[in-house]
């Protein structure tokens, strides 16, 4: 599997660089951002984004609206939640808006690891299909 | 019971005791004013009325004694004047006379009598040996000798027997003047005086002027000679002012009351007196006034009655709303309390959690780098990767307490939904057991993993649930401080969810078993409880309706049973609007 892109977004600037290490230890690329605003702004200049660690409770823009954007902005991304236990309700509510799943922080290392892959895992399903999909199309039209 | 509530109790109960003497006196007031004036104006009414029959019955009575007297004088002054001297003389002619005259007036006439001039009875029938008796000398032949005809006052004269005598004057030429006297049976005009009576005390008796009795009395009647002076006196006033001689008076004599009616006889010679006591005399009116008397009383103790039994009805009606209304707003503080609460633990959860990411991360972080090669040399790397163990798991210990409270914070609204009661059960065991383990008692649960969901307010459950084993915990402590036992069972029981909460406490005594639910009941310590835990479990438990009950056995502990019915409605509602409490 090749390596996947990750943004992590969290106003805890400690948390944000302690975990990017430990993730790019685990040969994940991470782009560390502190806001929503400032996560919106990176998506936008870095297209090879597969994965956004979004977490919920922040200042300024917070995790739902960031949602909200970055799925308007780019659908095909995923994004994880990080909530906390008392924030649940907002994780679900994320994940009505179209995030891939949520995790209640502090989390664990291994269960966010499987839960990046398996949303680069669908992130790169859905894009086949969508590639399948365009061939298909263009071959159709050929074919007219 | 907090001094607050004890004081308004008192406050109520006084109000209440107002409010029912209130009652009673405005029922009373108007009562009493009527009888009293009905009663004051048909009592003198009345005795108008009594009086006046009397009176009448009195004249009517003088009349009649008069009518006696002037025909039985009537007779003799035609005997008189029917019959010379001489003639009279015969004794014959008396006795025949007399016989006559005592069978036509059934013997009322007790004796004849032809007496001259000097006082010598020369003719005498009758059945007293008087023939030829001397009565120069008696009071009435003067006064006889001075009048046409006389009737004398009552005497015992030569026969020594009371008795009073007719006479009438008669003058011839040969003879001069002589009397014809005839002697009335005083015991016949006695009953004829007496048979006035009314009632059972009603006599009339005669007096002459000088206060001397005439006929016999009833001996039941005032007869002080002071008294009966002070009769003539009073009519003696009332012939001298013109008024119709007749007088109405009352006399205490004997501890009783009289009335009394009195009138003149025999052209003012005599006085006739009627009397009857009151008891008697208004014996109607007393009976009336009684029985009135008597339906007042009885009146009054239905009214007491009826005042004190809508008293009682109200008063516990309005202490049950007023203790309603208590527990409502105790139970309002205690949520606002709880949410409040809640969204401190929120708080401080989510100030800790953003922390305590960042350390588990840290040292995640150092085990990642412990885990490259030059570590692995280092010589203390076994004691630092259990240090950074230990790190992560009091990590994680602190992340399910900040969970918890955040669980615990995120229910506090009264909205009811479908629910796992045995989370619920769960969060506030993890909760409480810190308290639990300081107190050695262990707390075991027994839930049902197939147990439906149930339509309750999380918040509020939570609030019974906590309520029951801080309870539990204190039953516990109370018995000695051994420490104990707590079970907490689920189970569904046909279409219901049942929660056991057992201890091992002391039990509750049977006398107090069925006070536990009851607003402010406490058997705390002051200030360590208000008596109202219990009471809003309940009521937290009927709004959702379901039943709380408990066994108790002294000295072997205590358990609860929740009894929530599984709903099957799907939609959230209100419990708080839907529900009487």
């Amino acid at each position: 599997m090749g390596s996947v892109n990750l943004l992590l977004v969290d106003d805890e600037v400690p948390f944000v660089e302690t975990m990017s290490k430990r993730l790019e230890k685990r040969n994940f690329k991470v782009a560390p951002s502190f806001s929503g605003a400032e996560a919106l702004g990176l998506l936008e200049k870095n297209e090879s984004i597969d994965v956004v660690i979004l977490d919920v409770k922040m200042p300024g823009m917070d995790g739902i609206s960031t949602l909200r954007e970055i799925k308007r902005m780019r659908p095909l991304v995923e994004v994880i939640m990080l909530t906390g236990h008392g924030t649940i309700d907002s994780g679900i509510e994320g994940m009505k808006l179209g995030a891939f799943d949520y995790l209640t922080k502090p989390c664990d290392m291994d269960k966010l690891v499987s839960k990046i892959q398996e949303a680069k895992n669908a992130k790169t399903q859905r894009e086949d299909k969508i590639t399948l999909a365009r061939i298909s199309e263009i071959e159709l039209r050929r074919g007219d | 019971m907090t001094e607050k509530s004890k004081e308004t109790k008192t406050r109520f109960k006084i109000w209440a005791r107002n409010v029912a003497v209130q009652m009673i006196s405005i029922s009373f007031v108007p009562l009493i004013l009527i009888l009293l004036i009905i009663g004051y104006e048909f009592q003198t009414s009345y005795k108008e009325k009594s009086l006046a029959y009397l009176r009448e019955l009195v004249l009517k009575h003088q009349n009649t004694i008069d009518l006696f007297l002037n025909e039985k004088l009537s007779y003799i002054q035609v005997l008189a004047r029917s019959y010379s001297y001489q003639q009279l003389r015969d004794e014959e002619l008396l006795a025949q006379k007399l016989s006559v005259l005592q069978s036509s007036y059934g013997g009322v006439f007790v004796d004849i009598g032809v007496v001259d001039d000097k006082g010598i009875q020369i003719a005498y029938a009758g059945a007293f040996n008087l023939g030829k008796a001397n009565y120069a000398n008696a009071e009435w032949f003067k006064q006889a000798m001075g009048k046409p005809y006389f009737i004398s006052d009552v005497f015992l004269g030569l026969r020594n027997q009371p008795h009073f005598i007719i006479t009438v004057k008669q003058s011839s030429k040969e003879e001069g003047d002589w009397i014809l006297r005839a002697t009335i049976d005083f015991e016949k005009f006695n009953a004829f005086v007496e048979q006035v009576s009314v009632g059972q005390t009603g006599s009339a008796f005669i007096i002459n002027r000088k206060g001397e009795l005439q006929t016999k009395p009833n001996p039941d009647s005032p007869l002080q000679k002071s008294f009966l002076m002070d009769l003539l006196t009073e009519i003696t006033i009332a012939e001298k002012s013109g008024e119709s001689p007749i007088n109405v008076g009352e006399i205490k004599y004997q501890k009783k009351s009289y009335i009394y009616i009195t009138t003149l006889l025999k052209g003012g010679e005599w006085l006739l007196v009627y009397q009857q006591a009151k008891s008697d005399a208004f014996a109607s009116l007393y009976r009336a006034q009684k029985i009135s008397l008597v339906i007042f009383l009885l009146g009054g103790l239905a009214i007491i009655w009826v005042v004190m039994f809508i008293y009682r009805r109200e008063t516990s009606y309005i202490q049950h709303l007023r203790e309603e209304r208590m527990v409502m707003n105790e139970q309002v503080i205690e949520a606002g309390k709880l949410a409040s609460l809640g969204e401190l633990a929120a708080g401080i959860a989510h100030e800790i959690n953003n922390p305590l990411a960042i350390m588990l991360e840290e040292g995640g972080w150092i085990e990642d780098l412990m885990s490259e090669e030059p570590f692995c040399q280092c010589e203390n790397y076994d004691e630092i990767k259990r240090a950074l163990k230990q790190i992560h798991t009091q990590g994680d210990r602190c992340k399910e307490i900040t969970h918890k409270l955040l669980s615990f914070a995120r229910r506090t609204d009264p909205m009811a939904r479908k629910t796992q009661v045995n989370d619920l059960i769960e969060e506030i065991i993890g909760i409480s057991e810190q308290r639990s383990k300081f107190s050695n008692i262990k707390i075991n649960k027994h839930l049902d993993a197939n147990l439906p969901e149930v339509m309750v307010s999380p918040s509020e459950m939570q609030q019974v649930f906590l309520n029951l084993l801080n309870n539990a915990i204190d039953a516990i402590d109370a018995a000695g401080g051994h420490g104990g036992t707590i079970e907490i069972t689920s189970r569904t029981e046909g279409n219901a969810v049942i929660v056991d909460v057992a201890d091992t406490g002391q039990g509750i005594p049977d006398a107090i078993l069925t006070r536990i639910f009851d607003p402010f009941f406490t058997t705390k310590a002051v200030g360590k409880g208000t008596g109202l835990g219990l009471s809003i479990c309940l009521g937290i438990i009927k709004k959702m309706e379901g039943k709380l009950t408990v066994n108790s056995i002294v000295g072997e502990g205590t358990t609860f049973h929740i009894h929530l019915p599984i709903n099957e409605t799907e939609s959230i509602e209100e419990v708080a609007n839907s529900s009487n409490i």
